[in-house]
């Protein structure tokens, strides 16, 4: 029986970024279902056009998370959806106010999900926000 | 007896030296036996408890000259 794990992604700072990617891919690695849903600020860094934009640093940490040897935010959200088959999911409402759909973003990420959807799936799992 | 594959993860941190020893896990069969090289001495506790909560064989754990080498045998 496997655990379920919801999160929510709406911060567009490293910081916040490395740490829900690190949860995503370790949860999701060890079995858990996973469900990442980025809304906001966070889902500008997984567009075709900004696939190598910066997340700016909160504050000193994020200057250490850019020392050599981190893993990006960028690979360990792929390596959730990769190996431990997490749904990266947009939300719709960030999809129409930036006049994007998923097929502009790189990973590879599920249909556009609004609010009902995404709490529905969430309701019997533990639910994270960054 | 397959023969042990080594996996070098020096100078990566957390989570990476778990993940680099997930990919190779994958792709490995069962019974075969992976050693991770790692510096990162948080991944020294945590790969060996998400060998035990996955359900494979942690065979051996230490620490030489700096660098922790971890081997695990693959078993389902």
């Amino acid at each position: 029986m496997s655990n379920k794990l919801s999160i929510v992604c709406v911060s567009g700072t490293l910081e916040k970024l490395q740490m829900a990617s690190m949860v995503a891919s370790v949860a999701a690695a060890s079995g858990d279902d996973v469900t990442v849903f980025f809304s906001m600020n966070a889902l500008q860094y997984f567009t075709k056009d900004n696939a190598e934009l910066a997340a700016p640093e909160e504050g000193e940490f994020g200057r250490l998370i850019e020392t050599e040897g981190v893993p990006a935010f960028r690979k360990l959200f792929e390596q959730a959806a990769d190996l431990g088959d997490a749904k990266l999911l947009a939300c719709s409402m960030a999809l129409d106010l930036m006049k994007i759909t998923p097929e502009d973003l790189t990973l590879e990420f599920g249909p556009a999900t609004g609010l009902t959807a995404f709490l529905s799936d969430a309701e019997d799992g533990r639910l994270l926000s960054f | 007896m397959s023969e042990t594959k080594v996996v070098d993860a020096r100078n990566t941190f957390c989570p990476g030296p778990l993940m680099e020893l997930i990919s190779f896990m994958k792709r490995a069969d069962v019974g075969d036996q992976m050693e991770l090289l790692s510096t990162d001495d948080g991944s020294a506790n945590d790969v060996p408890q998400w060998i035990a909560k996955v359900g494979h064989e942690l065979v051996s754990n230490e620490k030489i000259d700096d660098v922790w080498h971890i081997v695990v045998k693959k078993v389902k």
